[in-house]
């Protein structure tokens, strides 16, 4: 069994504004049958157009999506359009006194029916719902280049969900938005976009070219390392140890599921790529048995 | 609240005569069967009238019985020693409708460079027996195929499929861990090498399991280390277990009758009424042969997890083929493999009964099943467009 909150018991079993609002200004709609939830949102605003009067929800899901609808609609009453654009996925876990992991995306997907309605009420593009792909398109509002083929779901979507939750592994972005969570096929894809906004974020405090001291390579060696490779490796069951470093050679020995994995070779030749990018352009990373 | 337990698919109620059975053999006859004294000797005798009992139910002789921890020690017991004994065959066949026992240990064979082979489906559940014709050579090692599977009931005929490894030179192992008890099973006058059941389908405790071993067949055992069970499976016999497990399996040939009579009209009558009481609904595996105790109904345009709480709150315990109940994100495999559609592949419900279950409780769930649904669809953006309900 789950082991849901009383707060998202209580929002499941006596959902708050449930229903459609025949006159609203602003719906938003995301999900599908086939990705499994689906939550429609409606808005209606006071007469000067900019305080959110009332809002209800329509949602196909679990008992997580249904709490997540009913508290999404509870918290953005009240509010200027402005002031509900600034709710995150976080604001309504926490509303719920929280979810399980596996469940955040129920969160994300209040949020972004949020964001959607919103966006469409100020009249931003909306790109056209993308047919071709089995399950329909989660959130078809996102532009971006498509990752997860299954759940239709967007690198843009998926950066913005790692970099508001601060997520740094694959279970992690699956947990939160199911990418990767089907047949698995853009779990490499997820990794990238993971050391990319993990890369971002990071301070580069080193051109990526010119003298570096030896113990500061060292010292951003291990950060990088720490930062942006070992959690990827430890998602997989596998690991890496830094052994030495030898003037530009970086040797490193893998462990756990890594050590005689066929594709090691090419995980090695992912390290050599985040540290030449993140550290200095002449490193090179050697695999040694320690 | 009194539970009203429609899940015993999952698992069942000991039976308090099993119970009974095997409550001596913790705080006072609790020697070692393999002691030579006089002490553990008393308790040997009772595994042995165990191992019988076992052996009855399925037709078997006692030497066939090797006792497990549970169904899915016997799975990977099962394939594991036919690879072993067949070294020179590197193929395997077994199906997309497996438990997880089965098809996880098949997968990672896949990695260990075995050619993994997995038999489709049709839409409601029946092994696709051409596609396993055209697979089968001979290089196949194994075929694991279930007798039953647990989410639907569809049962597979095993005995043909049998005959077909057996003509291969393969040896053929099924997974009856939701058959037996259920249905009558005589290995006797079988051609199946090796067959894996667990005592907690059956009113025994959770822990205890067994492998039918068709007397002749080459084995290799997995746990090594002591001479239990002739040294097919080392490990200090875990008594009380057995002994429950013989008795569950005594009494499951005496109800077997009525499994397939009274229990089967329970299930019957508890799925028309749903059918009858609630539109767009669909039996996952209708048409096909079934357990007399298991329906698993879809429901479209709502979703499982949501259904078994709102069930949970008034008491009643069934299971789902959802994708929410597992933390998952897509349903489960064997709907998959059947082709349902999404609409309704989310919405399934699985109900499991046993000789426990009263007609009270049928009509209780027949009763609070239709609510439930009309009030999850109220709540549905798609129920309410697709129903014509606005």
């Amino acid at each position: 069994m789950w082991d849901y909150t009383p707060i998202v018991k209580d929002h499941f079993l006596n959902p708050r504004n449930v229903g459609d609002i025949p006159e609203a200004d602003a719906v938003g709609e995301v999900g599908s049958l086939a990705c499994g939830d689906a939550l429609k949102l409606y808005l209606k605003l006071d007469e000067k157009k900019e305080k959110i009067v009332d809002a209800k929800f329509q949602t196909f899901g679990c008992a997580s999506a249904i709490a997540s609808s009913s508290a999404l609609t509870e918290m953005v009453k009240g509010k200027t359009l402005d002031e509900a654009l600034a709710v995150s996925n976080q604001d309504i876990a926490e509303f719920l006194g929280g979810l399980p992991e596996e469940k955040m995306h129920c969160s994300v997907m209040g949020q972004e029916a949020l964001e959607v309605a919103i966006f469409k009420y100020r009249g931003l593009e909306v790109p056209e719902h993308d047919a071709e792909h089995d399950h329909g398109h989660a959130y078809p509002d996102y532009e971006g280049t498509l990752v997860c083929k299954c759940f239709g779901i967007t690198d843009t979507f998926i950066k913005k969900v790692i970099e508001t939750n601060k997520l740094t592994t694959v279970e992690q972005v699956t947990h939160f938005t199911k990418a990767g969570g089907a047949c698995g096929g853009c779990i490499p894809k997820i990794k990238e976009l993971i050391a990319e906004v993990l890369g971002q974020q990071a301070n580069q405090p080193q051109p990526k070219t010119g003298k570096l001291s030896n113990l500061k390579k060292m010292q951003l060696v291990q950060e990088v390392l720490e930062r942006d490779i070992r959690p990827m490796l430890l998602a997989d069951g596998g690991d890496l140890e830094l052994v030495d470093i030898e003037n530009d050679t970086v040797q490193i020995a893998f462990r756990k599921a890594c050590a005689g994995c066929a594709s090691s070779g090419n995980t090695a030749k992912f390290v050599e790529m985040k540290l030449r990018e993140l550290v200095h352009d002449d490193l090179r990373v050697q695999e040694v048995a320690a | 609240m009194k539970e009203i337990y429609l899940d015993n698919n999952a698992t069942t109620k000991v039976d308090e005569a099993v119970f009974e059975e095997m409550r001596p053999y913790f705080c006072e006859l609790y020697g070692n069967p393999s002691s030579m004294h006089f002490f553990g000797g008393q308790v040997q005798g009772k595994v042995t009238e165990a191992r019988k009992r076992v052996a009855e139910l399925l037709g078997a002789t006692p030497d066939e019985i090797i006792f497990t921890a549970c169904g899915t020690e016997s799975d990977n017991a099962a394939i594991r020693s036919a690879l072993e004994v067949l070294p020179d065959r590197r193929h395997v066949i077994t199906s997309r409708v497996e438990h997880p026992a089965v098809l996880t240990q098949c997968r990672n064979l896949r990695q260990k460079g075995y050619r993994v082979t997995e038999i489709g489906v049709d839409g409601v559940g029946r092994l696709d027996m051409d596609e396993y014709k055209r697979a089968i050579d001979d290089d196949t090692a194994i075929v694991s195929f279930m007798w039953a599977n647990n989410e639907t009931g569809v049962i597979f005929p095993v005995e043909e499929a049998a005959a077909i490894a057996k003509a291969n030179g393969a040896l053929f192992h099924t997974d009856a861990v939701q058959a037996v008890g259920k249905i009558p099973i005589t290995m006797a006058t079988s051609q199946i090498d090796m067959l894996s059941l667990s005592g907690h389908k059956l009113h025994a405790p959770k822990g205890i399991g067994a492998l039918y071993l068709r007397r002749g067949t080459p084995f290799r055992p997995l746990l090594v280390g002591g001479h239990q069970e002739q040294s097919r499976r080392a490990g200090t016999e875990n008594a009380a277990a057995i002994i429950a497990l013989g008795k569950a399996c005594q009494l499951a040939g005496q109800h077997m009758q009525a499994e397939n009579t009274t229990v089967k009209v329970k299930r019957d009558r508890l799925q028309d009424a749903l059918m009858a009481a609630i539109p767009n609904a669909r039996i996952n595996g209708d048409g096909a042969e079934r357990l007399p105790n298991t329906t698993s109904i879809a429901f479209e345009f709502v979703e499982g997890e949501a259904i078994l709480l709102l069930l949970s709150e008034l008491g009643i315990c069934a299971s789902s083929g959802s994708a929410c109940t597992s933390g998952s994100l897509e349903p489960s495999h064997v709907l998959r493999a059947m082709g349902v559609p999404f609409t309704c592949a989310h919405g399934s419900i699985r109900f499991s009964l046993s000789r426990y279950t009263t007609d009270a409780e049928v009509n209780a769930v027949i009763q609070e099943m239709p609510p439930i649904i009309a009030r999850l669809r109220q709540m549905s953006p798609f129920g309410r467009e697709h129903l014509g309900k606005r």
